[in-house]
């Protein structure tokens, strides 16, 4: 009887592997919905270690991170967390970048270099941001104290970081409304489009990680707005990657609607939990894991280099491991604030 | 699985929009199906969470 329902195939593919793709997707779907960001440099090495081609890891990831973007940008719509106007206006520069990015990839494959470049600009570029997030919430903790979980953010001045300010400070004209009232330039938005977008046609990835944080830091909005802006960002360089990938006819529409099905209800949880759960209160753990993850993706480089194919199981469980442990912690701090916030007084 | 053989011999513009089409497609399904199972347990689950 078991035999029988483990050899039947849906979508392609067996149980034990839509078991574990709605698992992952899950997971993805939560860090989504909390993030922003959070599904591309999870899921294609993810698909890469399970043998499947680079071509079909990388647009099966694409076209699965423009299905949870939907999802994810309709729940913060729900909430009015999205400025479609910023990310309309990032797309150009986006695109650009884009383009621009993976042009400087073929150049550099002609000169044979591509591989060992992108590979130790990933590393760089996930521990920087894994740095900053780290740092910010050991400031933040040390800074306010022991105020967290109980309030909504404070202002929305309050919420956009001082680098920010002092950047929107700069008068460039033309300056655009952003969806908070505050002002920023055009010059400023394309600059963080382009930059993004530079960033993802270069290391081949969906590039939330730094689109989140370059809307937040840079651009200056509430980190909510940056968070749903992101998601809607995510949903169009997604659509772009699904249809360049799409055209070629490698995305394996089994591993996709897998994925979906798990990170569909990730993505409306993690979303929910921000209604409840202090960002400061998990921000370390993802500062954590992207370093980990950077440990995981320059140990993978290392196996490829070195030829030792038991480092790349190695970079696997620790990507997998860390983000496991981001996951568990936003659902269980979710779980204690619903308790502190609806639970009934003893 | 591309999820597009139905559309074997057309253009591969075609197809690729076909397969954003079909991703969109699962996405809203799965989002209105999703929402609805929320509305129905999610208030019971928060009060299981909360102890009440």
């Amino acid at each position: 009887m078991i035999e029988s329902i483990l050899s039947v195939e849906l979508l392609g593919l067996g149980p034990e592997l839509i078991a574990l793709f709605v698992a992952f997707g899950f997971m993805v779907g939560v860090f989504f919905g909390f993030f922003g960001m959070g599904g591309s440099f999870l899921v294609t090495p993810a698909l890469l270690i399970l043998g499947y081609s680079a071509p079909v890891a990388i647009g099966s990831s694409m076209a699965f991170v423009f299905g949870t973007a939907v999802i994810a940008t309709m729940k913060h719509h729900d909430a009015g967390q999205v400025d479609y106007r910023l990310g309309a206006l990032m797309f150009v520069g986006i695109t650009l970048g884009i383009e621009l990015g993976s042009r400087l990839v073929f150049g550099l494959e002609v000169l044979g270099i591509a591989n060992v470049v992108v590979g130790v600009a990933y590393v760089l570029l996930l521990a920087a941001i894994g740095v900053l997030f780290t740092r910010s919430a050991l400031q933040t903790d040390e800074g306010d104290g022991d105020g967290a979980g109980d309030e909504e953010a404070g202002s929305e001045d309050d919420d956009v970081p001082a680098i920010a300010r002092r950047i929107q400070s700069y008068n460039l004209p033309p300056m655009m409304t952003l969806a908070d009232g505050s002002k920023a330039s055009l010059w400023t938005i394309s600059g963080v489009g382009g930059g993004v977008g530079l960033v993802s046609g270069f290391l081949g990835v969906g590039g939330g990680f730094v689109r989140m944080p370059a809307i937040y830091y840079v651009i200056g909005t509430s980190l909510a707005a940056a968070v749903g802006t992101s998601l809607f960002g995510g949903l169009m360089s997604g659509a772009v990657g699904a249809f360049t990938y799409g055209r070629a006819g490698v995305i394996d529409m089994g591993v996709v609607t897998a994925l979906l099905v798990g990170s569909a209800l990730g993505a409306r949880i993690g979303s929910s939990a921000t209604a409840y759960v202090n960002e400061d209160d998990v921000t370390i753990y993802f500062g954590i894991m992207l370093l980990v993850a950077s440990a995981a993706v320059g140990i993978s480089e290392l196996s490829a280099w070195l030829g030792i194919p038991i480092l790349d199981q190695l970079s696997f469980l620790l990507l997998v491991g860390s983000a496991l442990l981001v996951c568990s912690m936003i659902l269980y701090h979710g779980a204690l604030a619903v308790r502190r916030t609806r639970g009934v007084p003893e | 699985m591309t999820g597009t053989e139905l559309l074997t011999g057309a253009p591969s513009t075609v197809q690729a929009l076909a397969v954003i089409g079909l991703v969109f497609l699962e996405a809203i399904i799965l989002y209105v199906g999703y929402g609805t199972v929320e509305e129905a347990v999610g208030p019971a689950v928060l009060d299981r969470l909360a102890g009440r």
